[in-house]
């Protein structure tokens, strides 16, 4: 794969959401993912298609399993990683970002990976970096690499998004996988129903191009996958949502409710998992119908995708990759 | 000191005056007015070459940094910006660091406007100590003070109780009671219009409740107490509703809306743009026809510039972390015009707006082009189109929500006690 090719299926410096990006380049990620799977399958799992460039993972909110999928993507297409924790205080948030975007410049990285709480932080940040930018989550906005992975897990299990019912379940009002998801889905021509209490669905999702309800029973019906969102301490007990035991009971995915599904409905989690509280382990270990550890697994896969695919639009591209 | 203006479009919506004339200034003040008006002989004589003359703007709603933040904004640049919009009085708000809660902090005011402000300065102050919301200020030493009306400015008065003693308390003194109508509770973490656009950029949300519920609490208290009663801003179709039909019961009741407001819509927001995060929010298109309706028809008193500089690095922030406001009072007139040119709401209404109403409401001279009234005008062109540069503005602050937006009316001078503050 020569970068001139690359260029071409994936024209985008920053890679800061699934928002505008095209049905040619969402499936041009999938395949190349498609391919990195196979590899990270084999005793040898590098390649040299970063050797030489320098990726910083730049947390401003704590993530152990993207930030170290991020890394291990980095390091076996060869290229030098660091990760960054900012610890960051309400005060001095926003501070924090333009100053270090600003320092993290003059170390010239070619690829940041950034994860930040506030929704366009990221694009912010894009704005003062000579380098590739990649959106690991912010805020309530968009998290493009988990959509993707979601999208990789499904279409290799069911062999297409076309045409299928996709449910997402859970606090919808704060989940960047939701938003995200949603976009990837209706650009591939799946059809999307959102799930949750009236207090955590957002205002106007269904001019979002999804179907909304507020019970279980409803909005899994016909449903071939069943997406669960993880639910934040911090909504629980009386703010959202009156208690664990009254959400676990109306939207935990338990057996029971599963069977509101397609009979062969798998299910899915971004993680980490509270079981009990928004999924019963039951549904979560069964082999037959969760795709939790595929997701885990496709997440590298895609994250080096989408490395290669930025890296090669760098403006001094040596095409390395031969 | 006298001074002839020739060949002028003499505008003044207080006197129901619209004609080709002459305006003839005596010793700071009026002297005569219209077309019978004769330049004396002797006078130094002003051709306006067919521009208009109008009395100097009364922008009733304008945040400083001064004093605490005067890295933001000074007395002295706000006014030079206002001159340059031809706003001749400019309202001050208590939001300043010290809040001017306090007699001595009017007088300071007072002192460093006298001193080193290019238009005439008048401040409202706070409504509660600190703006706390929690205990009355001294609206009687207050009011001696120099004091114009009471408001927590920026921050709304959410006891309902404390609201309701300032109201009863307010009556003694005649006093103004101005509230920023926004539930802090239902607002919560919102940033912007709660809709589908916020929810696609994730951002939390602000429903128009949050302005009507505080709305709605307060008519009823003003009711009980018949004070009067004016909502800084309003930003919705409900909240025109709500003081129509208010105005209609023979309620005490005024309201004002930002010349932001009835240019720009929610999506002005869009890709995270800072400069138009404002409170109350930028809502639907709908809701900004209906304001603009509420202008053209009376309900809405006052249109204010809502000038609230801040500077970059308080804008150059994600959208939840930035502050909130624009800077406006320079284009103030500008922006009205242009909703004359684009939107046919009629001129002598707009003008009132920013003039002979605020004037009245707060119980001030001015607004007016009346024989014998001080010589506050300006001299403008209604008509031409220009683009609105915020590095060429001269606050101190460059947040213009409006920058690189096409406005119509350019104030060519602009006159305080008949002299000349500003000059093309």
């Amino acid at each position: 794969m020569t970068s001139i090719e690359i260029k071409g299926a994936f024209a985008h410096r920053d890679l800061l959401g699934i928002d505008g990006l095209s049905v040619s380049e969402i499936t041009y990620l999938l395949d190349l993912s498609d391919n990195y799977v196979d590899q990270n399958r084999q005793i040898d799992k590098k390649t040299s298609v970063l050797r030489g460039r320098t990726q910083i993972n730049l947390f401003f909110e704590s993530s152990t399993r993207t930030q170290s999928s991020f890394e291990l993507a980095g390091k076996r297409l060869g290229a030098d990683v660091m990760n960054m924790a900012v610890k960051t205080s309400a005060v001095n948030k926003g501070e924090t970002l333009l100053d270090t975007a600003v320092t993290l410049n003059a170390m010239n990285p070619d690829l940041l990976v950034v994860r930040h709480g506030d929704s366009g932080a990221v694009a912010l940040l894009a704005q003062k970096m000579s380098c590739a930018v990649l959106n690991a989550g912010d805020g309530a906005h968009e998290h493009p690499t988990q959509a993707l992975l979601d999208a990789l897990s499904i279409r290799r299990r069911l062999g297409k998004l076309q045409g299928l019912r996709v449910a997402i379940c859970g606090d919808i009002t704060h989940s960047r996988v939701a938003r995200s998801n949603l976009l990837l889905l209706n650009a591939m021509g799946a059809q999307v129903h959102l799930i949750g209490p009236q207090t955590l669905l957002p205002v106007g999702a269904e001019k979002l191009g999804a179907r909304v309800f507020t019970t279980m029973r409803e909005g899994l019906e016909g449903c071939d996958i069943v997406m669960m969102l993880r639910i934040q301490n911090e909504r629980m007990e009386g703010a959202l949502i009156p208690s664990v035991r009254e959400y676990y009971r109306l939207y935990g995915l338990d057996r029971e409710k599963l069977a509101y599904a397609k009979p062969e409905a798998l299910v899915m989690h971004p993680g980490p998992m509270n079981r009990g509280v928004e999924i019963d382990s039951a549904v979560a270990d069964d082999p037959e119908r969760s795709l939790i550890r595929d997701q885990v697994e496709m997440g590298v896969a895609v994250r080096m995708a989408v490395l290669e695919a930025l890296a090669a639009n760098l403006p001094n591209n040596t095409g390395e990759a031969e | 000191m006298n001074r002839a203006f020739t060949n002028a479009r003499l505008i003044d919506p207080a006197n129901g005056l619209d004609e080709i004339g002459n305006l003839i200034v005596e010793n700071g003040k009026i002297f005569a007015v219209g077309k019978n008006a004769k330049t004396p002989s002797g006078v130094k004589t002003h051709d306006c070459k067919g521009m208009s003359i109008l009395p100097g703007l009364v922008d009733m709603q304008v945040f400083t940094g001064e004093p605490g933040e005067e890295h933001r904004e000074t007395l002295a640049t706000a006014s030079q910006a206002a001159a340059a919009g031809g706003v001749t009085t400019m309202i001050t708000m208590p939001n300043t660091n010290p809040v001017i809660d306090d007699a001595a902090l009017v007088d300071f005011i007072s002192r460093r406007a006298r001193d080193t402000a290019i238009v005439r300065v008048h401040p409202m102050a706070a409504l509660t100590k600190n703006c706390n919301g929690q205990s009355m200020t001294e609206f009687g030493l207050l009011s001696e003070a120099g004091a114009v009306a009471f408001t927590d400015g920026d921050r709304a008065v959410m006891n309902a109780l404390t609201m309701r003693r300032a109201l009863s308390y307010a009556g003694t003194f005649d006093a103004l009671i101005v509230q920023h109508a926004m539930d802090q509770d239902l607002q919560s973490a919102g940033v912007m219009h709660e809709s589908e656009l916020a929810t696609r950029l994730g951002l939390a949300g602000i429903p128009v409740a949050a302005e009507t519920a505080i709305i709605d609490r307060d008519l009823r208290l003003v009711e009980l107490t018949g004070a009067r009663y004016h909502i800084a801003q309003i930003s919705s179709a409900e909240s025109v509703e709500t003081v129509r039909a208010a105005k209609q019961k023979g309620l005490p009741v005024s309201c004002g809306v930002s010349a932001t407001h009835l240019m720009l819509n929610q999506n002005d927001v869009e890709n995270y743009r800072t400069f138009a995060k404002l409170s109350p929010p930028l809502r639907r298109e709908e809701d900004r026809l209906a304001l603009i309706a509420g202008v053209a028809d009376g309900t809405i008193d006052v249109v204010v510039s809502g000038h609230n500089p801040q500077n970059e690095e308080a804008k150059r922030q994600p959208f939840a972390q930035a502050a909130y406001g624009t800077v406006g009072v320079e284009t103030l007139l500008a922006g009205l015009l242009t909703l004359h040119h684009a939107d046919g709401v009629a001129l002598d209404t707009l003008l009132a707006c920013i003039t002979a109403r605020p004037a009245e409401l707060l119980g001030l001279e001015g607004g007016t082009l009346s024989v014998g009234a001080r010589a506050d005008f300006a001299i403008a062109d209604l008509e031409a189109p220009w683009v609105v540069n915020a590095d060429t503005l001269r606050s101190k602050s460059q947040n213009a929500a409006i920058d690189k937006r096409k406005v119509q009316g350019q104030v060519h001078a602009c006159y305080v006690d008949g002299k000349a503050v500003f000059e093309l």
